[in-house]
């Protein structure tokens, strides 16, 4: 067994200045958005370095996850990015159609994006919720988000038997279909939406406050958001055409009409406002979906769910989930329980830039741009 | 995007001498992959990310995987004195496969959109030879994931500007993710 | 106290009570909870704070950012090793009366992730529950539910006795120990009732 190299603390990089004040921000922080801590050098409020600390919610799914067949890991999946339990299903179960070679009918397709573009919906919803009462807004952003998120989770429910933990997808298609009178109340929903949305940027978007402390704040510049692996909102932010839903036209991406918000600077600012734009795009891909599904089957006739055994290989399958790019390697040894199963995080790779973002700015924006890269612990820890 | 024989052949032209070879993929999933050899793994990755036709601008995951040493037992032909008559027969031979660590990435090129390319390094073996050169000064994407393989699997990457403990906390001795690793509190998993 | 006439006399305008039902009530009404969510459990927590399952019926809806303003922790979530000594820290920190509600199937016994290296098989290994909420997640019903089941054993807390609340009780422990980081696994003693359970169902 080599032994771990003998841990040094984080460099302060030559500051000759002592009155320098470290703070750990986190793991038990209203701000933080889960169990994520921050070493915060400060020099008075200015941050001269920042160092994530990671692993307050590492709950062993990949090691969990050898163990169990490939069926049983789909409920860890709903727990990874908890607030979007349908798309992290949707990114394993792409992952192992492309590992077995397995097609899926086309009613379960448009099922698929219709369940996804709802998470993407109040995923963005309550980003902005979140945000605003990080700067400030104590609450009433987020209840007005949270009111929306309800009358989607009422359709999951209706749909998959749980708000949040859906279990929904399975290889090859989808559990179970659309509950009479489902698309109806689909269609309400979306319709009620674009109002709320209008509601919400005439009382936010304009809003001075928002404004001063969201512009110029944590600009991310486009040649080290491309290096450092961002991707999602963050690297649209900073005027990167990168959608995967566009570049890799998984599912049935390519029969939408649908276009990609691009930022100009890549502040918070700009990563608040993609996501607005995002979720009006999703509303218009959901009218879409709604006005072209077909009936059908919703599940492969071929597909095999128990004992599953795919031949030993392995594959990468990846999609746009809300917070990025998520992604699942598998490697198969031919048994009944992945060899290797990754998951490619996006709120992990996303907070490589983190400190690049702070640096300059006071301990205030720290709260704020990490709020705008939009993290979720289940993901980032795994 | 060009095929994995256009990009060796474009790789090879550059680094003449360079050990690549094709890692099968056995799946429907079309993704084999280019093993490279630790030595010169750097300079390759920065040709692929800033070759004019490569551009590979993105290391989209970082993935360690834990190959423990296996024995496989085949039919090989020996030369056997069988009733005075030396004879050519069929024997049950176990070959012992050494096992290794190793790390897979997989790029994407966002400037022209294809991917992606699969490239893994792999280690001398598990226990005192687990040296592979860090592709985080290529590409910052792999700064974090980096140090979650050295944290759960071992492997120490040269380069790496900050190499330590990700997930695990500092003085925690093991790397859980290996094959042969049991947990110190480890239980019959319960029905 | 006869409870008919209690009531007849309220009809009247007079309310009899005694020091410990009023002092109760007080209690019971006001939990203040600590702004505390680990993983999905926080989120359907969130939810119970919303406007539609609104936990500020029942008092509970000033949740605060620091221990030593709040009075129940609601552990939501699976608590890893690593957070563990961070979780119990907390809890010292909490002036009595405190308690603490174990919300979700990890936060009670580990969960679905029982089987992690990383995982903690429960909060009562190290701090004491009072109430116990299973699911996972349990629905804000579920929870607002357990805050109420919280409620009515405060309401049933006698003052005086063996039984009375910590607070009133100057030999009982209101700190418990902190688990320390070993080389392999969490260091430090356990609580003794939880770790018998835990090794039964093993």
């Amino acid at each position: 067994m080599i032994a771990a190299p003998e841990f040094q603390a984080p460099s302060r990089g030559g500051f000759a200045d002592h009155d320098l004040m470290e703070v750990a921000m986190g793991p038990h922080h209203p701000s933080t958005h889960g169990v994520f801590r921050m070493n915060v050098v400060l020099d008075g409020e200015t941050v001269v370095k920042l160092t994530p600390v990671f692993g307050y919610l590492h709950r062993n799914h990949e090691k969990i996850a050898e163990k169990n067949s490939y069926l049983a890991s789909i409920p860890y999946t709903d727990r990874l990015d908890y607030i979007c339990s349908m798309t992290n299903n949707w990114a394993y179960v792409l992952s192992v159609e492309k590992l077995v070679g397995l097609g899926v009918p086309e009613r379960a397709e448009y099922i698929r994006v219709l369940v996804g573009e709802l998470t993407r919906l109040f995923n963005h919803a309550c980003l902005a919720g979140f945000l605003l009462q990080d700067m400030g807004a104590l609450g009433t952003p987020l209840m007005y988000a949270f009111r929306e998120r309800e009358k989607i989770l009422d359709l999951f429910e209706a749909l998959s038997g749980s708000r949040m933990m859906c279990n929904y997808m399975r290889f090859g298609g989808c559990r179970c279909d659309l509950p009479d009178g489902w698309l109806e109340e689909a269609g309400k929903v979306v319709a009620g939406f674009d109002s709320f949305l209008d509601e919400f940027e005439a009382l936010l978007s304009e809003n001075e406050i928002l404004r001063a402390r969201s512009q110029g704040v944590g600009v991310l510049p486009r040649e080290l958001a491309v290096n450092a692996g961002v991707t999602g909102p963050g690297l649209r932010a900073s005027g990167v055409n990168y959608d995967i839903r566009k570049v890799d036209q998984y599912g049935i991406y390519n029969r939408f009409k649908f276009r990609v918000p691009l930022g100009a600077r890549g502040d918070v600012f700009d990563r608040y406002m993609v996501r607005i734009l995002e979720m009006r795009e999703s509303l218009a891909i959901l009218r879409q979906a709604v006005r072209d599904i077909p009936a059908g089957a919703i599940l492969d006739p071929k597909a095999k769910l128990r004992n599953l055994r795919p031949k030993p290989g392995e594959a990468y399958g990846r999609i746009e989930a809300p917070k990025g790019e998520l992604g699942f390697y598998l490697i198969s040894d031919g048994g009944p329980a992945p060899w290797r199963y990754r998951i490619r995080p996006p709120s992990f790779v996303n907070l490589t830039v983190l400190e690049d973002m702070c640096l300059g700015h006071t301990i205030a924006d720290v709260v704020i741009i990490l709020g705008s890269v939009d993290i979720v612990l289940g993901e980032v820890d795994r | 995007m060009p095929t994995l024989e256009q990009i060796i052949a474009r790789v090879a032209a550059a680094f003449p001498g360079a050990r690549l070879e094709v890692v099968p993929n056995g799946s429907p999933s079309n993704q084999p992959s280019l093993l490279l050899e630790p030595g010169r793994a750097v300079e390759i990755a920065k040709f692929l990310r800033d070759d004019p036709e490569l551009r590979f601008d993105y290391a989209s995951n970082v993935t360690g995987v834990d190959w423990p040493e296996r024995t496989v037992k085949e039919r090989v032909k020996v030369r056997r004195v069988i009733e005075g008559v030396e004879k050519e027969t069929e024997e049950l031979a176990e070959r012992k496969i050494p096992g290794c660590l190793e790390a897979v990435y997989h790029l994407y090129s966002m400037a022209l959109g294809h991917g992606p390319l699969v490239i893994r390094l792999r280690t001398g073996n598990r226990a005192d030879r687990v040296v592979l050169p860090s592709l985080t000064p290529v590409w910052r994407s792999c700064e974090f994931q980096e140090r979650e393989i050295f944290d759960l699997f071992g492997i120490q990457f040269e380069g790496h500007p900050d190499l330590r403990r990700i997930l695990m906390w500092d003085n925690f001795a093991d790397h859980p993710m290996r094959k042969d690793y049991v947990a110190a509190d480890a239980q019959e998993a319960t029905p | 106290m006869n409870q008919e006439l209690r009531d007849q006399l309220s009809r009247q305008g007079v309310l009899l009570t005694s020091v410990e039902e009023l002092y109760n009530w007080g209690r019971k009404n006001s939990l203040w909870p600590l702004q505390f969510g680990l993983a999905c459990c926080a989120i359907e927590m969130i939810a119970a704070s919303m406007a539609r399952f609104d936990m500020a019926r029942f008092g509970a809806e000033v949740f605060r950012p620091s221990p030593r303003q709040a009075d129940l922790l609601i552990v939501s979530g699976t608590v890893t090793k690593k957070m563990a000594p961070q979780v119990v820290r907390l809890y010292n920190q909490m002036p009595e009366p405190k308690y603490v509600i174990a919300m979700g199937a990890c936060a009670i016994c580990g969960g679905p992730f029982r089987d992690g290296y990383n995982v903690l098989r429960g909060i009562d290994l190290y701090l004491p529950v009072d109430v116990y909420i299973p699911g996972c997640p349990p629905r804000p019903e579920a929870l607002l539910d357990g805050l109420i089941a919280l409620q009515k054993k405060i309401a049933a807390q006698h003052l005086t006795g063996p039984e009375r609340p910590r607070h009133l009780n100057a030999d009982a422990p209101g700190e418990y120990p902190v688990p320390q980081f070993g080389d392999h696994d969490l260091v430090g003693p356990r609580l003794p009732a939880a770790q018998e359970t835990s090794d039964a169902h093993s």
